[in-house]
């Protein structure tokens, strides 16, 4: 812990500039008071995990007990045995998010390259339309589609769940991948042209490249999104598609507490997994969500 | 150049047109269904052409100001912990990780954890049977999990607003986090330092002009977002009065086929109430920046 208190670069020169020590003390007032909030902030973002695991691990969990009396794997083996819902719920959770990811990005890359690179008439209407159904209410976008996809037969099917995820999907995927454009110069792509590449190579060679960080952080969090959406899924897919939120939320109206503990933890895991790689994958202090405008 | 100017001009609507279809269908497709079949009469009622009768019983149901109260309460509470908070978080995070990955990875922990999974977690943590009642009673503070305060399905919705909180302070604070790193932010800290300001002058007069504006349309996401939650209200709410997202969903799975105009009247009102809410706090925001920044 003693090693993060290393001053960033910039701090040096402020440093330097007055080492008179009435600054000095109060900067050393303010880094105390600091370490106090992130503490407190990092043990608040923790503690709801806790009776999450605790409970999980319990057998006869009974009121007062904090720390079980008995500890058991039951509650794990329900979730995760062999043919229990969570694996067909996992499969479709990842099925749903990883195809309206992609969706996203093949629409995004067009479209965020068009607000990162033109300077047009428009823009600003442009953006506006692509945030207002991200400001509308996911329940209200579901009960309108509701009719619209039972017409047409959709309604219940994994392909309409798709579709309306992209609603609140798609928009952000735009909006991320046109901060990565912001920063490409097209010149390199110019001389790629220049110097013989074909359209399929400048893409792969140069531009992909070039907005590659943007790009992870486009999909991992399009598929973030709709990992976690509940209304729509709940709507749409009529009870029929069932991803790991509906079968937590069954689970949790009305099921065994312990199990959906268990269920809840192992439905963190893979965010957590893409938490950790992208962490490590964006090394940009930015941050996976510093695209989001 | 063999471009035409008009082509270049034409070029980003080109680019453009695949998502603006897709958004402009599904979402469009959904306010222009939402309209026309709310003013339609329901079949076997007997009325023709169009009517106005699901908006009449809408606004004539009792809850309905109660459940608009209760939404925008929830909205305007939980915005306003998560940019305060998140910005107190960021600052402090600032300061202490500088160069700590790992913390900031851990602050960024709710992010990608579903709301129910919140919910969840929070009905473990706050709920008569959850972790600070069973404390409470270890403690010998209460007698029984049934006299633990209710904390999760009471009038003032604290159980809710725990959950927004802990999803959406590092939401607010990762996005302040990275304009607080910025050269532009510590260049200005730098200068205002070295011509002798304070750290409450800096952080009043520099830092938080500077973060604000971005911040600002974080905080509109936010607030768009607890508006029209459905699955924390509906896991964590009172019975009496429930928000404008579960009063809507009711609607939609009642038995009575009357009801279903009524939701979509009240789909539209949702979206109508959140995007002009949206639109006026931006005004203001923005001109109060403008006049700090003056």
């Amino acid at each position: 812990m003693t090693a993060t208190a290393t001053p960033l670069p910039p701090a040096q020169p402020r440093r330097t500039a007055t080492g008179r020590g009435r600054h000095l003390r109060d900067d050393t007032g303010r880094s105390w008071t600091a370490r106090v909030v992130v503490t407190v902030v990092i043990a608040g973002i923790l503690l709801p995990l806790v009776p999450l695991l605790l409970s999980s691990f319990a057998r006869g969990y009974f009121h007062p007990q904090v720390v079980p009396e008995t500890w058991s794997l039951r509650a794990w083996q329900i979730a995760l045995g062999p043919g229990a819902a969570t694996w067909s719920a996992l499969v479709a959770s990842v099925v749903v998010a990883g195809v309206v990811s992609l969706i996203s990005l093949a629409l995004g890359l067009p479209a965020g390259r068009a607000l990162g690179l033109y300077r047009f008439r428009g823009r600003r209407v442009v953006e506006f339309l692509l945030l207002a159904p991200v400001l509308v209410p996911p329940i209200a976008i579901a009960i309108g589609l509701h009719g619209v996809f039972l017409r047409l037969g959709l309604t219940g099917s994994v392909t309409a769940v798709v579709l309306v995820h992209l609603v609140p999907v798609l928009p952000y995927v735009v909006l991320i991948l046109a901060g990565a454009f912001a920063n490409l110069d097209p010149a390199f792509e110019d001389q790629a042209r220049s110097l013989g590449a074909g359209r399929l190579a400048v893409l792969w060679t140069v531009t992909l490249p070039s907005i590659a960080p943007g790009l992870v952080t486009a999909a991992l969090f399009g598929f973030l999104v709709s990992w976690g959406q509940y209304a729509l899924t709940l709507v749409i897919g009529g009870g029929r598609v069932v991803t790991l939120p509906i079968l937590i939320f069954a689970s949790a109206s009305g099921g065994d507490t312990a199990v959906t503990s268990a269920l809840a933890l192992f439905a963190t895991l893979p965010a957590l997994a893409i938490l950790l790689i992208n962490a490590h994958a964006v090394r940009d202090r930015a941050a996976p969500l510093g695209g989001v405008r | 150049m063999r471009t035409l100017l008009h082509d270049e001009r034409l070029r980003p609507w080109l680019l453009l047109a695949p998502a603006l279809t897709v958004v402009g269908v599904l979402a469009g497709g959904a306010i222009v269904q939402a309209a026309v079949r709310s003013v339609s009469p329901v079949r076997g009622s007997g009325e023709t052409g169009l009517t106005l009768s699901a908006y009449r019983s809408l606004l004539a149901d009792p809850e309905l100001p109660r459940s608009l109260l209760l939404t925008l309460y929830l909205a305007t509470t939980s915005t306003l912990l998560a940019v305060v908070l998140g910005i107190a978080a960021a600052l402090a995070l600032r300061q202490v990780a500088a160069r700590s990955r790992w913390l900031t990875t851990v602050f960024q922990l709710p992010l990608p954890i579903p709301h129910v999974v919140g919910a969840v977690a929070v009905l473990a943590l706050l709920g008569q049977s959850g972790l600070f009642s069973r404390i409470a009673g270890s403690a010998g503070l209460i007698d029984d999990a049934a006299s633990f305060p209710a904390l999760v399905f009471d009038p003032l919705a604290i159980g809710i607003l725990a959950e927004y909180t802990w999803k959406e302070v590092p939401f607010v604070g990762i996005v302040a986090l990275a304009l607080l790193r910025s050269s532009r932010v510590t260049e200005q800290e730098a200068a205002a330092r070295s011509l002798g300001a304070g750290p409450w002058q800096r952080l009043r007069h520099v830092t938080l002009p500077l973060v604000l504006p971005g911040v600002l349309s974080v905080a509109v996401i936010v607030f768009a977002f607890s508006f029209g939650a459905f699955e924390v209200p509906l896991l964590l709410g009172a019975s009496f009065p429930e928000t404008l997202p579960v009063m809507a969903f009711r609607r939609h799975t009642d038995i009575s086929l009357a009801a279903r105009p009524e939701a979509l009247a009240l789909s539209l009102l949702m979206a109508a109430v959140a995007v002009a809410c949206v639109a006026l706090a931006m005004r203001v925001a923005r001109r109060t920046i403008r006049e700090e920044g003056r």
